[in-house]
């Protein structure tokens, strides 16, 4: 397949600070992936529906409030339900390390830290997305 | 030959042996900063229009004629988390510390006007901040704190008439009067559209509210702070400082522009309007940041406006060191910057001041952390010495080219929207979020390409383990809540709640002042959400532009 890799961008939950996700998605797209941006506040219900409709291969999801324990899960879980399951879920934020690995044990195939170079999540994407 | 070309000629040699590190130096604003300022550079700056003397117009030197002379800045740290119960605790503590104010930071749901029972509320129960349902988590908030002795700053907008009335009514039950109050409510609207994101409703009725909230306070809460026009989310969100300085005074003609629409006196409510600024770590272009802040905002009030009365024309301001400087790389660092940005928000003249904690870029702080950053302020306040005279940086070349500069191209912005009709109107179209999302990239791009250095973060890194001793919310707190809740509704005299919310909505569909409406809603411990609902009924809700 030809096509460019497309990502969804979304803010779960009340979180406002979307600084960090429109920077990454404006790497993504620099990077030549074509990018949906969510804008803010989407429930778990209408992020998984808009990357089922909009055939996403990644979901980038971005938490600062803390709510990431609760809400991660709860959209991985949406997408298996509705057939997503080839979908790779990426998450970022201010996530304390220790959350880490549950939330991997959850589905999020990885969590990127306030610090991280775009570059490395754009090389976990293109290297981890289920589809060649 | 003069002084200076025979240092010109020297600069020649060194520059053949020994060129600069960079070929250009340009600062975050985007301003070329030159190799060295001298007395040509401030030539035009004549000192009676552009400085004059602190407490005097254009206030570029301070708001007050002996500034900390006379009083300290206040201190006042931005905290909250989990239950009323846990917080009216750290609030005890910092009191205890020595801190002189209190600043309350609400969790989601409260800010955007949902109860802890909502849907939406789950997982951000507590979080970010205090859960507040219903005045009855309010008594418990400020159980043991004198109103009429603190003042208190609330991080509220959207429902911000709503924890106004809470307070009030607090108040009340302690037996100290409205007019005994003092503190600040955030109530920025604008900033939440283009920054910040805790919107409820559409631009119109919000503005509705806020004035609402000007006319009510200017004849019962004479003391209060009616809204602290910010431009600190601003900057978290990318912005540069010219931009901050920019976007912010323009939302604040955007506030004045809807009082005089609804019929208000600009002496009447100006003086009660505050401003929030963030104070990062170019320390120079900080302090001329806040100058410039200053002086703009005076000339506004005077010439655009028209206001007589010189407090109508002060820009006093809150500032909180820069979230988004803190590295979650080695945390300690984090200290000195915010030592940096402490120093910057004191010599550009602050009333107030928030340190951020150095393990904020990894969770709430801790009580440690916060007890840090408070003594970093009383380190500058009582060590430096920079608190001795007034505006010690004036005089500066470079400071005062830099105020002037910032000034210019602040302006300039400020016209720009002005011609898109307005601050309103900008944001509807997008205009400041693309401008400081365009910043943001950039900021980041230098970053990566190590153009511009963060210690410990694309430079002299480390191996690190895990941080310990990280705050954490108990996730029980969201079910404490609605639990609450729900023995709040089995307890209250319901009919009444009805009864007000009904009247709250005639207000609301017509154009009175809704002030004594909500007051009475919530005395009757109708809840935060049942508050907002009504109002959602009749407002309707913000559409987000999303702008990428």
């Amino acid at each position: 397949m030809n096509r460019p890799i497309r990502v969804l961008v979304a803010k779960p939950g009340l979180d406002g600070h979307d600084r960090g996700a429109k920077v990454v998605a404006r790497a993504l797209r620099d990077a030549g992936m074509e990018v949906i941006y969510t804008g803010l506040r989407q429930t778990p219900e209408q992020i998984a529906e808009a990357a089922i409709q909009e055939d996403v291969d990644c979901v980038a999801l971005s938490v600062l409030s803390g709510a990431h324990n609760h809400l991660f899960p709860k959209i991985v879980n949406l997408l298996r339900d509705k057939g997503g399951d080839d979908i790779l879920v990426v998450g970022g934020g201010v996530i304390p390390e220790e959350d880490i690995p549950g939330l991997k044990d959850a589905g999020i195939a990885a969590v990127f830290t306030p610090g991280t170079p775009t570059g490395i999540a754009i090389d976990f994407i293109k290297q981890n997305i289920k589809r060649a | 030959m003069s002084d200076k070309e025979k240092w010109e000629s020297l600069i020649e040699k060194t520059l053949t042996k020994r060129p600069e590190r960079k070929a250009e130096f340009i600062n975050g604003s985007g301003i070329t900063v030159k190799r060295l300022y001298d007395p040509e550079d401030t030539a035009n700056i004549g000192y009676d229009e552009n400085l004059s003397y602190p407490g005097m117009y254009p206030y570029t030197r301070g708001v007050q004629p002996t500034m900390y002379r006379g009083r300290l800045w206040t201190m006042r740290q931005y905290a909250g988390f989990a239950t009323a119960e846990e917080s009216n605790k750290r609030y005890k503590y910092l009191l205890n510390q020595g801190q002189t104010g209190l600043s309350v930071a609400f969790d989601l749901p409260t800010q955007i006007g949902y109860d802890s029972d909502h849907s939406l509320s789950e997982g951000e129960v507590g979080k970010v901040g205090v859960a507040i349902d219903s005045l009855k988590d309010m008594e418990i908030l400020f159980d043991g704190i004198p109103l009429d002795k603190v003042s208190t700053s609330m991080t509220i907008n959207s429902p911000a008439s709503v924890l106004l009335a809470m307070y009030i009514a607090v108040a009340e039950k302690q037996g100290v009067t409205p007019d005994k109050l003092s503190g600040t409510i955030q109530n920025d609207i604008l900033k939440e559209y283009i920054a910040r994101g805790t919107y409820i409703f559409p631009t119109e009725e919000s503005m509705r509210l806020i004035t609402n909230i000007f006319e009510y306070c200017a004849s019962n809460v004479p003391k209060w702070n009616t809204i602290s026009i910010s431009g600190y989310h601003i900057r978290e969100a990318g912005s540069t400082a010219v931009q901050e300085v920019a976007f912010t005074l323009a939302d604040g003609i955007a506030y004045v522009d809807a009082a005089i629409k609804a019929g208000l006196d600009i002496d009447e409510f100006a003086p009660r309007l505050s401003f929030f600024f963030n104070s990062h770590n170019d320390l120079l272009e900080e302090v001329a940041k806040f100058r410039a802040a200053r002086k703009l905002w005076a000339k506004i009030m005077k010439e655009r406006f028209g206001a007589k009365n010189p407090k109508s024309m002060m820009l006093r301001f809150h500032t909180q060191t820069g979230g988004s400087t803190l590295t979650a790389q080695q945390p300690d660092n984090n200290v000195v910057r915010v030592a940096v940005q402490t120093l910057a928000a004191v010599l550009g003249g602050t009333q107030s001041l928030h340190t951020n904690s150095r393990d904020e870029a990894l969770a709430l702080p801790s009580e440690d952390s916060v007890r840090i950053a408070l003594r970093t302020q009383q380190i500058v306040a009582y060590e430096s010495g920079v608190t001795e005279t007034v505006d010690p940086l004036a005089g500066s070349y470079y400071v005062e080219s830099l105020t002037t500069e910032i000034e210019k191209k602040a302006a300039e912005y400020i016209k720009k929207i002005d011609d898109l009709g307005g601050a309103a109107k900008a944001i509807e179209r997008g205009f400041m979020q693309k401008e400081i999302q365009d910043s943001a990239y950039k900021y980041q791009k230098e970053i990566e390409k190590g153009e511009r250095i963060v210690v410990g973060m694309n430079k002299f890194e480390i191996e690190e383990s895990t941080p310990k001793g990280l705050l954490r919310v108990d996730p029980a707190v969201g079910e404490m809540q609605k639990q609450k809740l729900e023995n709040l509704k089995a307890e209250r005299d319901n009919k009444k709640v009805i009864d007000d919310l009904e009247a709250l909505k005639k207000a609301a569909s017509g154009d009175e002042n809704l002030m004594p409406y909500i007051i009475e809603a919530v005395r009757s411990y109708a809840t935060l959400g049942e508050i907002c609902d009504v109002l959602r009924s009749v407002f309707g809700e913000y559409q987000q532009s999303v702008i990428l």
